[in-house]
């Protein structure tokens, strides 16, 4: 197989991924951000504090994250006929992405979730906050850092997830790998593909990490790491080793090695 | 303007029962800066968190300026919307200060307003306006993260007015700083009480805040109160824990045939030469084992340990002397006596 064989193939195939895992890490996102948020209010000592809701979604999640992805694709075809009319081709292979990366981001949410203070929580009760406040201006913005790079790692789990839509037709970098390099012995398709493959996810990974790293204000610095190297540290060539060391410590150490000076 | 009856806090967790707050009945009078002290576990947290209702008491009464919070409460365990307006009439400030990260210091000041419903420019004018009080004026912009712990906790304290409360709770707000910065945000408390006519209940464990800036204190043990009033009240009670933890006095006779006595001076009397007339007109020696001289809400306030020789019996005269000149006068019973060695009440550390 030469290049020019396999120039189109691989378009064809960036494409259709890009298309699977974007439709379907946007549903993710937006199903999984309101049931990992819900899971936390819901949880023992929780602002909405309901022990059967949360047992009954944590549950569902569960059981939701323990099917095999092939499973539930066979398990849902039924349900994407009725949702985008066939049962072949990206569309159809969107559905159970979707649907088995929404448990999968709420966990990642409800951990991230959970990570925020309950003593910010408790500042904004204490203002008169409503659940609704506490979600929108405490619970989401300082989790923040840390959904975006949840969505990052779902993301990167669609890409592998979505090899296996090869199933229902819905061709992909992961389904021309398996079916033309694997399956007809065209190795060197096969490498290009993984390769091609390693590429979209590290540039997945490094975006997501630097979006994440810019929104985190809890640190000295807001500057990513990666971009100085990028960089050639040039402009922190000068300074001691204490401003690393400053954005691992919480907020209570640093005080105590920078006294106050108030007028 | 804040008044607990009866406040009963009990915890239930697998099966045993905790009891955080035994009765308590606390009135704090407005205007006034009210410390509430007490071992870890007392339950001064738990009580200072029944006031705004953080902390869903078990049984008894909380009323805030005149509004009975737990009737507004309701049965659920969500806070409806009117506890959640009576709440904005009431701002708390915390230990570990409890600024939003992600937020600049102004927009953390900006945060209670925008629970209001405040529009955006009368907001940003307010915070300024706050962050100016609290001697933050330059840090509008900065995140939590750059700053040290007392301009954190200044943020914290300008955020709690942001609401223009009545009433300002304060839990263990200088625990996490060092001394310096505890001195400067208790002063800034102070000034805050004077200015505003803003009434202060806060709760510590250092003796140093309720004798820096509270005009009333109350101890507490094991969920009750178990001595309340007002500082200068409490050191001229005779026998009293919270002056004795104020003032610790030490010392123990040196001697079989001694007379220990512990004076408290208040007001006019400290500023007299009371031990030289002493020890002059009866012609005595006196040593001295143990003082402490403060300046207590104005007054200055001091306590000495002094040593007369001969029992007690031949000491009634200069004695009375003592309390004739306006000092209150408490006879060590017997040298090993619980006042020669005070249990320390107060150990605890920053949480």
């Amino acid at each position: 197989m030469t290049w020019s064989d396999m120039e189109p193939l691989l378009e064809q195939a960036c494409w259709d991924t890009l298309y699977m895992v974007g439709w379907s890490a946007l549903i993710a996102v937006v199903g999984g951000l309101p049931l990992g948020v819900l899971l936390v209010l819901t949880d023992r000592g929780g602002v909405l504090q309901n022990v059967v809701v949360n047992k009954v979604i944590g549950q569902i999640v569960n059981i939701a994250r323990s099917m095999p992805f092939i499973i539930l694709m066979v398990a849902l075809i039924s349900f994407t006929r009725l949702i985008v009319g066939t049962t072949i081709g990206p569309e159809a292979a969107i559905v159970p992405l979707a649907i088995g990366a929404i448990p999968f981001y709420a966990r990642l949410v409800e951990t991230s979730v959970r990570e925020v203070d309950g003593g910010l929580v408790e500042a904004v009760q204490s203002m008169g906050g409503s659940t609704w406040t506490i979600v929108r201006k405490v619970l989401l913005p300082e989790s923040l850092p840390a959904l975006i790079s949840s969505a990052t790692t779902t993301i990167v789990a669609l890409i592998g997830y979505s090899a296996m839509a090869g199933t229902v037709g819905a061709g992909g970098l992961g389904d021309l790998a398996v079916r033309y390099g694997y399956q007809r012995f065209e190795t060197e398709l096969m490498w290009i593909t993984v390769a091609i493959l390693a590429v979209v996810i590290s540039v997945i990974q490094f975006v997501g990490d630097l979006a994440a790293r810019g929104l985190s204000h809890r640190g000295r610095s807001s500057v990513a790491p990666r971009l100085v190297l990028l960089r050639g540290r040039a402009p922190r060539a000068g300074e001691p080793a204490a401003a690393p060391a400053a954005r691992e410590t919480g907020p209570a150490e640093i005080e105590s090695v920078e006294p106050t000076k108030v007028p | 303007m804040i008044t607990t009856t009866d406040l009963t806090k009990v915890y239930r967790s697998r099966g045993r029962e905790v009891t955080a707050l035994d009765g308590v009945d606390l009135h704090v009078r407005e205007g006034e800066v009210y410390g509430v002290v007490g071992q870890s576990g007392a339950g001064k947290s738990t009580l200072i968190r029944c006031v705004n209702l953080l902390e869903r008491p078990t049984s008894g009464t909380v009323s805030v300026a005149g509004q009975d919070l737990t009737a507004l409460a309701g049965r659920g365990q969500g806070a409806g919307s009117a506890l959640r307006r009576a709440r904005t009439g009431i701002g708390m400030v915390f230990q570990h200060f409890n600024l939003l990260s992600s937020r600049t210091v102004r927009d953390n000041v900006e945060l209670p307003l925008e629970i209001l419903g405040v529009s955006g420019k009368e907001r940003t004018r307010k915070a300024l306006e706050l962050l100016e009080l609290v001697g933050l004026g330059d840090k509008a912009k900065a995140y939590p993260a750059q700053l040290s712990g007392g301009q954190k906790q200044r943020v914290g304290i300008a955020r709690a007015l942001a609401g223009d409360p009545k009433v300002l709770l304060s839990d263990e707000a200088t625990s996490a700083l060092d001394p310096e910065t505890t001195r400067s945000i208790l002063q800034l408390l102070r000034d805050l009480n004077e200015q505003l006519g803003l009434t202060v209940l806060l709760i510590t464990h250092e003796m140093d805040v309720v004798k820096t800036i509270c005009d009333s204190a109350a101890l507490m043990r094991d969920g009750r109160i178990v001595e309340s009033g007002k500082v200068t009240e409490l050191l001229a009670t005779p026998g009293s824990e919270l002056a004795q933890e104020l003032f610790p006095v030490g010392g123990v006779a040196s001697g079989e045939d001694r007379t220990v006595v512990d004076l408290t001076f208040q007001g006019e009397a400290a500023t007299k030469p009371v031990i030289s007339r002493l020890s002059r007109t009866y012609n005595i020696d006196i040593s001295i084992l143990g003082a402490a001289m403060e300046t207590v809400g104005g007054h200055q306030v001091g306590r000495m340990r002094i040593e007369l020789p001969g029992r007690f019996e031949e000491n009634v005269v200069p004695i009375g002397f003592l309390r004739e000149q306006g000092l209150q006068v408490d006879v060590a019973a017997v040298a090993d006596g619980p006042r020669a060695n005070p249990t320390p009440l107060l150990k605890e550390g920053a949480k």
